[in-house]
């Protein structure tokens, strides 16, 4: 089917491509999420069963627009826009639209995860193996996380690079003044409390306190209660559809699994070299 | 803001919970080119070609090829029940938990009471542990961790497993094909390059730009776009390494 072929070329797409550069060493990247945006697989979908595919209109055209016709607007007065066209946007930092520039190496535990926002994997291009392999193994070695600044669509953003079983994972940070202090929330400040009362809770807490992490904790209850409804009505045929072959909002439908073995073949197609 | 209980072996500490995020990003509404007046998002039915109201579209699951539509009442059948409690059911070490978990952080405050709150503030940041909790917040499911940051209790919303596993079980090391040369370079490069991070020594300069860039256009002025440089890939690592290690020394 032709048709599935395609379907998954589009989903494999970079969400960013451009090149990593350390020191002059360049190599070019694509830019992959690793968590599946929102939650489950519930769609919306119409009379017959079928899912229901997000398009945008114009009220005055009265017609259906494609991505071509859509750009971004900013709005100056009443109704009144300032266009802006995605070239502008890249012109603003040329540099950084293209180039993810390791400037400094941290140690890994200056990143807090508060802020941390989120975590995408780096894939290299072609012939791009050497180089990438030689940037995981340094990393991984010296223990540390590479800080460098990158435009990813409208927003530039300061990422962590870190070296992680054999691939470099950036994660964009958010800046500081994105976390609000609690001086601004307004909380009061922390005052020596009662000590009777703080070993209690260290007491109880302690008691809780596990060497591993039991990963059954983590898991969505509301997921599984839908996922056994869902098999229970697949097993009596109960309102089953048949999705179509192109899935109108292939968005939604983003495997990470993918994405690890897109990452796999590109290192072992070309990761060693003679001598 | 929403207010809650949190519990564990004994323990019950009222809290209020106020998102710890500020978004500063600049946002753009998407319009149409021709008629420079914002989009509507509509719901297409492909098969009549009609478009549906967002309140009259079912709702179904994706099971690989097919799809189960699930009815209004069974969808609330799932619903959580409602609950004020914020249940911690073990503590763990952060370096068990990935970043790739966390999610939104919210700061949490005194509720009825500022006793039992610092004490759960010197408590949190005396252990160093991370909670698990699991809490029901305006009809949804939530698993955070719940931590001490900056001497304040945090409880900070997790994704849920699905949505994050896959990727831990690739294990992709190889090194067999990287020169111990190479690697030394690298290594020396990045000792060069080695700092501490601190977020305040950052600001997001692009933001400024953006609405410096409004403003032009705003009054009329055109924009001229500079061509953009390709940079061509390194063939020769050796090389290029020992080119940066001098640009590097040169600098210090």
């Amino acid at each position: 089917m032709p048709e599935r072929e395609q379907l998954n070329v589009r989903k494999r797409r970079p969400v960013w491509s451009g090149t990593l550069a350390f020191g002059l060493v360049t190599l070019p990247v694509e830019l992959y999420p690793t968590v599946r945006p929102g939650r489950g697989s519930l769609r919306m979908i119409g009379p017959t069963g079928q899912p229901l595919a997000r398009r945008y209109y114009s009220e005055s055209g009265k017609e259906l627009l494609q991505q071509d016709d859509i750009v971004r607007g900013f709005e100056v007065g009443d109704g009144e826009f300032v266009l802006i066209e995605d070239e502008e946007l890249e012109a603003l930092d040329p540099d950084h639209s293209r180039v993810i520039s390791l400037d400094s190496f941290v140690p890994l535990s200056d990143i807090d995860p508060v802020l941390v926002e989120n975590t995408y994997v780096l894939v290299p291009g072609k012939d791009a193996a050497p180089a990438y392999r030689l940037l995981v193994a340094a990393m991984a070695e010296a223990e540390r996380a590479g800080i460098a600044r990158f435009v990813l669509r409208d927003k530039a953003h300061l990422v962590a690079i870190v070296s992680r079983e054999g691939s470099l994972r950036t994660m964009t940070l958010r800046y500081h003044d994105e976390v609000r202090t609690p001086e601004q929330i307004g909380l009061p400040e922390p005052e020596p409390a009662d000590v009777e009362l703080i070993g209690k809770i260290e007491k109880a807490a302690g008691k809780l306190t596990g060497d591993v992490l039991d990963e059954n904790l983590l898991r969505d209850e509301a997921s599984g209660r839908l996922e056994q409804l869902v098999k229970r009505k697949l097993s009596r045929h109960e309102d089953v559809h048949e999705m179509p072959a192109e899935d109108p909002d292939d968005e939604d439908d983003f495997e990470p699994t993918d994405v690890m073995e897109l990452l796999r073949r590109s290192l072992e197609s070309e990761g060693k070299r003679p001598g | 803001m929403w207010k809650g209980v949190l519990k564990f072996g004994g323990v019950e500490v009222g809290v209020k919970l106020y998102s710890a995020l500020e978004n500063k990003s600049v946002s753009f509404r998407l319009l149409s080119r021709e008629h420079r007046e914002p989009v509507r998002q509509v719901l297409l039915d492909q098969e009549s070609g009609d478009f549906i109201q967002y309140g009259a579209a079912g709702r179904g699951f994706v099971q690989g090829d097919a799809i189960v539509a699930l009815s209004g009442d069974e969808l609330a059948s799932l619903e959580p029940e409602p609950s004020r409690v914020i249940e911690v059911r073990s503590f763990v070490a952060p370096e068990l938990l990935d970043a790739r978990w966390f999610e939104r952080p919210y700061w949490l405050g005194p509720d009825s009471g500022e006793e039992g709150w610092h004490a759960l503030a010197a408590a949190l940041e005396r252990t160093q542990k991370v909670g698990l909790a699991r809490w029901v917040m305006r009809k949804k499911e939530y698993v955070g961790g719940l931590r001490s940051y900056r001497g304040y209790p945090m409880l900070v919303t997790m994704r849920n497993r699905e949505e994050v596993l896959l990727l831990d079980a690739t294990d992709l090391r190889d090194d067999t094909g990287v020169k111990e040369r190479e690697l030394a370079m690298a290594a020396q490069l990045i000792a060069m390059m080695e700092g501490r991070f601190e977020p305040g020594s950052y600001a997001d300069e692009y933001r400024e730009r953006v609405l410096d860039l409004v403003e032009r256009k705003k009054r009329g002025k055109t924009v001229k776009l500079p061509e953009p440089e390709e940079v061509a890939p390194v063939t020769d690592l050796a090389a290029a390494l020992e080119r940066s290690l001098a640009q590097e020394e040169a600098r210090a």
